[in-house]
């Protein structure tokens, strides 16, 4: 696996950190905003792998915490115009949805958990598409803010420029994700290993099961709402279909283009997803029939998906 | 009070449309534990297949849908025999997804070959006209979809409880490696019964044709719909899948009438507490 990395591998993963830092000198306004979407759906995805790679729960309402991230950050940015508790707000939202969601969702596994979450997940995009009042209906919110970084009395920064929102979701994402990796190689993440490969195991060496999986599922749930979260000040505007299932489909893909079991792999996977489309769309617009011809040619073949590619085993 | 038992009636033959998709779900589910996500695109592909059939070439009616079940069984049968086959002994998250690949090919296929537009054919005369049912008229064509609807019933329970070839299929369903060892060929049982189902929900949206507008994404709409009435009936129970089309066919038609609000929120409710409380399903025995 690639966990005993090589230091090669580090030397390449501070070249990439620098590499991010120093894009906004490099690029244009579009491939600037290409980036911003890649490290969000990274964030997304690898929460989404905590629960599918990790602990093996394939989640189809991720959407849900996606959308509850990016609706709370747009209702508190509307009120209260800063970035902090915007992102705050949202995470939190999507945190306390996903204790509750996850203490049901993990009473079942397999074919049971996917179907439970998928109904969770519209249950969320049905209230954001239905609730006129509070959401929008299917206007959604607009207008808006990117607020500014802002502690009352004391600091304020401004993040308008797409530049400058850059850096928030580059370095909002590079923590997450390095807590991520934290997490992964704790003995927390350990045990989550252990459940995916054997319940029955994990069970008779004293390991609460499900309380393990509802720590997974909140986690997930957390990264699922800062993705959110930080999608809402890009756009200015949220829509009910960041609930919809077919959201909840982007991680999945992402992932399993980019490697399941390998911790990199989401991102992998987001960057090459956002890559494929923007390369493809030059030539038609049926950029899904060609999506759809991958996720085939993965599952038939390379079920490692890319990173496995080239991951030392 | 004709008003509401009239909107039952129109209910009724919404809920004929998701037997017909459910069925096909249920038994390839039931035989070969397969959730087939691409399931709902199928619906999708009849749909089309009887447009061009009927509503551009102008062939008779009857031949249309014989014809676009025949297109659709053999795309189903490329699907087994070409993909599926290989992936039986991997982790079910896989098949999952392999499926979902075939939804995101056979949208943008249709795409291409259909373009953007889709003009709903006339309903063919000998089913045209309306009946007078609670002092309204009812469309002689929705009377026409729940027959078929409830024959599919009782064919599927005639064919499967009483004929030599459902008791194969029931063999093969409850223990494989049994039906295999008295001589059972199990591959071929599995490519016959997934091309069943992949017409039993081709004639849904076949049948559909003259009534219903058909897009690029009703496939996917199909699929979440299919996949709450399986919840509901209880994965791989037939009789469960009907009682459950039934139910959601109906609170759908009365749900757009007295609460649209909350008609899509309470039906994925019910899901999730069919699934906490009875995950073997509301009808299992």
């Amino acid at each position: 696996m690639a966990d005993r990395s090589p230091r090669r591998l580090t030397a390449l993963v501070g070249l990439l950190v620098l590499a991010l830092f120093l894009l906004p000198w490099v690029v244009g306004r579009y491939s600037l905003y290409l980036a911003i979407q890649i490290l969000i759906l990274s964030v997304f995805s690898l929460g989404f792998n905590l629960l599918f790679g990790y602990t093996g729960l394939l989640s189809f309402g991720q959407a849900g915490f996606f959308g509850i991230g990016a609706y709370a950050c747009a209702k508190i940015l509307l009120a209260v115009p800063n970035l902090f508790l915007g992102l705050g707000g949202g995470v939190a939202a999507a945190g306390v949805a996903a204790v509750v969601l996850g203490f049901l969702s993990v009473r079942h596994t397999r074919i049971y958990f996917s179907m439970l979450t998928l109904a969770f997940g519209m249950m969320v995009f049905s209230i954001a598409w239905k609730w006129r009042d509070f959401t929008g209906g299917d206007d959604g919110l607009v207008g808006i803010p990117r607020a500014p970084l802002e502690i009352p009395g004391l600091w304020s920064l401004s993040v308008a420029t797409q530049e400058r929102y850059y850096y928030v979701v580059l370095i909002v994402s590079l923590l997450a994700i390095w807590a991520m990796y934290r997490l992964v190689h704790s003995p927390l993440g350990l045990t989550l290993q252990a459940i995916r490969d054997s319940e029955s195991r994990a069970e008779f060496a004293g390991v609460p099961v499900r309380t393990y999986r509802l720590i997974a599922f909140t986690i997930a749930g957390l990264y699922a709402g800062l993705a959110g979260a930080l999608l809402t000040p890009l756009e200015n505007t949220v829509t009910p279909g960041i609930a919809h299932w077919s959201t909840s489909a982007e991680p999945v893909l992402a992932t399993l283009l980019g490697g399941v079991h390998v911790f990199g792999g989401p991102i992998v996977g987001a960057f090459l997803f956002f890559m494929l489309k923007d390369i493809i769309v030059r030539f038609t617009e049926y950029w899904l029939i060609w999506l759809g011809a991958i996720v085939v040619a993965l599952v038939m073949g390379f079920r490692g998906g890319v990173a496995s590619i080239f991951a030392r085993r | 009070m004709d008003a509401i038992a009239f909107q039952g009636l129109i209910g009724l033959s919404m809920a004929m449309y998701l037997w017909l998709i459910s069925a096909g779900l249920t038994i390839i589910f039931g035989v070969l534990r397969i959730i087939n996500f691409a399931h709902g695109s199928l619906f999708m592909m009849g749909a089309y297949l009887a447009f061009t059939f009927y509503g551009q070439l102008g062939l008779p009616f009857w031949l249309a849908i014989l014809l676009s079940l025949l297109g659709v069984g053999l795309l189903g049968l490329v699907m087994e025999r070409g993909f599926l086959r290989r992936i039986y002994g991997i982790d079910e998250a896989y098949q999952l997804l392999l499926t979902f690949g075939f939804i995101l090919i056979l949208d943008d296929a249709v795409k291409i070959i259909w373009g953007g537009v889709f003009k709903i054919p006339a309903i063919p005369p000998f089913l045209d006209g309306a009946w007078r049912v609670f002092g309204r008229p009812f469309p002689v064509y929705n009377a026409f979809v729940i027959a078929v609807g409830v024959a599919v019933a009782v064919g599927l329970w005639a064919l499967f409880e009483k004929t030599w070839w459902g008791r194969i299929v029931r063999a093969t369903a409850s223990d494989r490696e049994m039906a295999n060892a008295i001589g059972v060929n199990v591959p071929r049982v599995f490519s016959g019964v997934f091309v069943f189902g992949s017409m039993l929900a081709a004639l849904g949206g076949a049948l559909g044709t003259p009534v219903r507008v058909v897009a690029p994404g009703i496939g996917a709409a199909m699929i979440i719909q299919a996949f709450i009435i399986t919840v509901i009936g209880g994965l791989g129970n037939l009789k469960g899948a009907f009682v459950a089309s039934l139910i959601v066919g109906i609170l759908s038609a009365y749900g757009t009438l007295f609460f649209p609000v909350f008609e899509l929120f309470l039906i994925f409710a019910i899901m999730a507490v069919v699934l906490l409380l009875r995950p073997q399903g509301l009808f299992a025995r």
